[in-house]
């Protein structure tokens, strides 16, 4: 390691959004040329790190952090981009910001344009400044040069690929002449593998000229071959800090989704757990959700189980649920009981007795603007005519209030509801309460299958150890299937059965939830090809 | 002393500042109506008269709030079929509560017909409902101005007289249903206080079903689609049947409505006169309170009360203070930044 001052020091950081812990003593440092590899599951913390370091306003809206940035040796704090800019901090984000009408050459250089003077300035300022064409165009070749790729500087964004796209936002940052220390949050996650490997190139080369660059990948082979060392963020605190050339992918996952299994696990799986009939058989489902698009899913899942649904975020493993209760456009066959039911119709599912609590608790799960009373029984009223009094012989049916209050209340109680009562308003609760509502919804049809997605999504401990407490409870008490969706894998081990990992749309696998976490952390990574750390090594700085 | 603060401030918080700021402005009229003298008893017979006369029209915004299809800028639609039953009950020529029950049969049906019509429209630009409600109502409007010239009634009391053929723009319904149900049951306090007690009944009545509709499992589903239709249909509901029942039953109540504005006020007015009805109805049903996904009954009877009080009060009044005409201008600025009000609030959250 070079001697010196590090560029970049963080020390103790720490962040809580409304009571809910996302990162905690995260401390690292980086040296000048030197590129860091950081590496999680979706919610380790990644990106809130990466906001804190780069002033984001979210950050002080939600109180701040804790813990000190050191930059040149100097304590730093960013009140907005702009300061972190300053800094000589350059970002490219998940999501690109560019002007789609705007070549690559004016993005580039956006709001630092070559300028031309013209006697009008004298008179108006410096805002009557004319653009100087040829100086910007050869800033920007030199900034695209620089990366090594093939990108004509005068092409529209929006005519571009993705790949060049992701060049561009880079190079804007490269043009910055101050810029020492480069953020990038997946960026090779839209390219192609040519692509990335070209990019991976043109970072080790920036990194040769001294500029030091904070790497962000799910791709763990791309973190070896690129990084000098890289950390290992889980549930907000480093787990490993590690020379790439000491590790190797297998042991990366593992780190990355954890080793130890809870105890509450081992408690579920000392019993024997007894499961009935094949209760749930998809063959060749594909459901066509955007940004989870499933291709191919064929599994059976047995009466009274507890079935996981993991992967990483994006490779469909949300769109399985969501696609078998009929809210996305889907195909392919889905057998309850042995009975083929309809697709894309929501009704039919829910007859079939099964149930879904979205992972979209707000746009989906619930009616925000109405009482939790509404909330919880609606479905089964409209469902199974449950809360409904029939007068008239029949003839009209007349919503029974007082039974939908005594549920409401009773599932107030059950499920700990932290509420003024059954008429708040959903949009009112917490998060946690929220999902509470949402589960008090799904029990309320009594359902024979019970799909369950992201269930503990954005809310606080307690509040996510209730809500799987009470999912196994009901498992064991009604012997109610459960399919739970997650992309937390140690939640999905320490209450599954069996859990099914979906890459890219297919199942790469499935293993009972005792299975050792790095096989998970394998699956979940699709295929990965090894190569040793003395090939890469010779790849550097070449 | 701080308890009555506090009551105090539910009490505002409940009822919203705008109906509070209406009100107190409203009971000013009233207090210095005799004051210029404009007689009180007068003013407030006239009042409770349009508040009846109005109140279904403004009813039938509900049920295309609720499913959150907005507000009914598409009235004139419904009007339109409740015209059609008017006339054509007048044509038939049976008088009497007999022929305004024959007017409310024949503009029901029709009334169903335009509004399923009018719902597949709506289901097909979700988002826009109200933009397009609007342009529906104004050419629907403009399309029967060519049909009641067309139309092939022959009653001497409603065709013109000089070509012989052809609905004349305003007919009278005196010695048909004139009063049909404003005579029932009516109180005359002295000269001037006249209260149409069978016409509230009528009023009452519609409220009731309305209210009835909303306690029922579909009426349950239609609230539910407008509050959020992607839980509907997570839930298994037709969001899209939903949304078309509750823009039937608008456009059945606006036909309606009409007939009981007319029988009260004595004409049937053609060709542009459904024109600007939709606009007293919103404003009415935003200034009792309603968002433009949340109505009650609450919002139709209160919000119909302030509006038309106003509307009688404020010609009145500031005529006889101010010595000029402003009372147009004073209309026009209430029901107008009603709307504008209520189409741009967010609903407070309460913690």
């Amino acid at each position: 390691m070079p001697e010196g001052v590090p560029l970049l020091k963080m020390e103790n950081i720490g962040k809580e959004y409304f009571g809910n812990r996302v990162l905690a003593d995260v401390s690292f440092s980086l040296m000048p040329g030197e590129i860091l590899g950081l590496v999680g599951e979706n919610g380790a913390g990644k990106s809130t790190l990466m906001n804190i370091l780069f002033g984001m306003s979210v950050i002080e809206e939600t109180g701040g952090y804790e813990g000190r940035i050191i930059i040149d040796g100097e304590e730093k704090s960013f009140k907005d981009p702009f300061d972190a800019l300053e800094a000589g901090i350059g970002m490219v984000h998940q999501e690109f910001s560019l002007i789609p009408g705007f070549t690559a050459t004016e993005n580039i250089l956006l709001n630092r344009e070559s300028m031309k003077y013209n006697p009008l300035v004298e008179v108006f300022g410096d805002r009557f400044k004319t653009l100087d064409r040829t100086d910007m165009n050869r800033r920007a070749v030199k900034a695209i040069d620089t990366l090594g790729v093939s990108l004509a500087p005068d092409t529209l964004i929006s005519e571009m690929p993705v790949g060049h796209k992701q060049f561009t936002e880079i190079a804007r940052e490269i043009d910055r002449k101050k810029t020492k220390l480069l953020v990038l949050d997946e960026p090779t996650a839209v390219l192609a593998e040519s692509e990335a490997q070209v990019l991976i190139e043109a970072l080790k080369k920036l990194a040769c000229q001294g500029i030091s660059i904070i790497f962000i990948s799910h791709r763990l082979q791309e973190i070896i071959d690129l990084c000098d060392k890289l950390v290992v963020l889980r549930d907000g605190r480093v787990i490993q800090e590690a020379k790439t050339g000491e590790t190797n992918v297998r042991q990366i996952a593992s780190w990355m989704v954890g080793r130890q299994i809870s105890g509450a696990a081992d408690a579920a799986q000392e019993k024997e757990r007894k499961f009935g009939e094949v209760i749930l058989r998809t063959q060749n489902l594909w459901v066509d959700m955007p940004g989870e698009t499933v291709r191919d899913v064929s599994i059976e899942v047995r009466q009274g189980e507890i079935f996981g649904l993991g992967g990483l975020a994006g490779q469909g493993k949300v769109g399985i649920s969501n696609g078998i209760m009929g809210l996305y456009v889907s195909g392919g066959k889905v057998f309850v009981r042995g009975k083929e039911i309809k697709l894309n119709d929501p009704s039919s599912s829910l007859m079939e007795g099964m149930a879904f609590v979205s992972e979209d608790r707000r746009g989906v799960g619930l009616l925000l603007e109405e009482g939790i009373d509404w909330n919880i029984t609606f479905t089964a009223m409209q469902v199974q005519e449950k809360f409904i009094s029939h007068l008239l012989g029949g003839l009209i049916k007349w919503r029974d209030d007082k039974a939908v209050t005594k549920c409401t209340e009773d599932y107030i109680k059950a499920l700990e509801i932290r509420c003024t009562g059954p008429k708040q308003r959903a949009v009112e609760l917490s998060g946690g309460n929220q999902q509470k509502v949402c589960l008090a919804k799904a029990f309320a049809v009594a359902p024979e299958i019970l799909f369950v997605s992201e269930p503990t999504r954005g809310i606080d401990v307690g509040a996510k150890k209730l809500v799987l407490d009470t999912l196994r409870r009901v498992n064991e008490e009604t012997g109610t299937t459960i399919i739970m969706t997650s992309s937390e894998l140690e939640e999905l081990r320490s209450i599954c059965d069996r859990v099914a990992i979906i890459n890219e749309g297919r199942v790469s696998g499935i293993l009972p939830a005792k299975s050792p976490a790095e096989e998970f952390g394998l699956l979940m990574l699709g295929h990965v090809v090894e190569r040793s750390p003395d090939e890469i090594l010779a790849e550097r700085c070449r | 002393m701080i308890r009555m603060k506090e009551k105090l401030q539910a009490f505002i918080e409940n009822a919203g500042w705008p109906r509070i700021i209406i009100g107190l402005f409203l009971l000013s009229l009233f207090i210095a109506a005799p004051m210029v003298g404009v007689r009180l008893d007068a003013s407030l017979s006239d009042t409770l008269v349009r508040v009846g006369m109005n109140g279904v029209l403004v009813l039938a915004m509900v049920p295309m709030i609720q499913s959150g299809c907005g507000l009914n800028f598409g009235l004139p639609l419904g009007i339109i079929a409740g015209l059609l039953g008017a006339v054509t009950s007048i044509q038939i020529g049976i008088q009497g509560s007999i022929g305004f029950l024959i007017a409310m049969v024949i503009a029901v049906p029709l009334a169903v017909v335009f509004g399923w019509m009018y719902g597949q429209l709506l289901n097909r630009v979700k988002g826009d409902e109200m933009m397009i409600a609007t342009y529906v109502g104004f050419s629907s409007v403009a399309l029967m101005c060519m049909a009641w010239l067309l139309l092939p009634y022959t009653s001497p009391t409603m065709i013109w007289g000089y070509g012989g053929s052809g609905l004349r723009t305003t007919i009278s319904v005196e010695g048909f249903w004139f009063s049909a149900l404003s005579k029932h049951l009516n109180i005359r306090i002295g000269e001037f206080f006249y209260l149409p007690i069978g016409m509230y009944i009528f009023f009452a009545l519609m409220i009731f079903l309305v209210w009835g509709f909303f306690r029922t499992k579909t009426g349950t589903a239609v609230t539910a689609v407008g509050s959020n239709p992607e839980f509907a249909r997570a839930s298994g509901i037709n969001v899209d049947k939903m949304r078309t029942i509750s823009v039937i039953l608008s456009t059945v109540l606006g036909a309606i409505g009409i007939l009981v504005y007319e029988q009260s006020f004595g004409f049937v007015q053609l060709y542009m006169g459904p024109f600007y009805m939709a606009f007293p109805a919103v404003a009415a049903i935003l200034l009792g309170g309603a968002s433009v996904n949340k109505a009650s009954m609450v919002n139709v009877v209160v919000g119909t009360f302030l509006f038309q009080g106003i509307l009688t009060m404020t010609p009145s009044v500031i005529n006889s203070v101010m010595q000029t005409d402003m009372s147009e201008v004073i209309r026009i600025i209430v029901s107008n930044g009603m709307i504008l009000y209520a189409l741009t609030r967010k609903v407070m959250v309460k913690r």
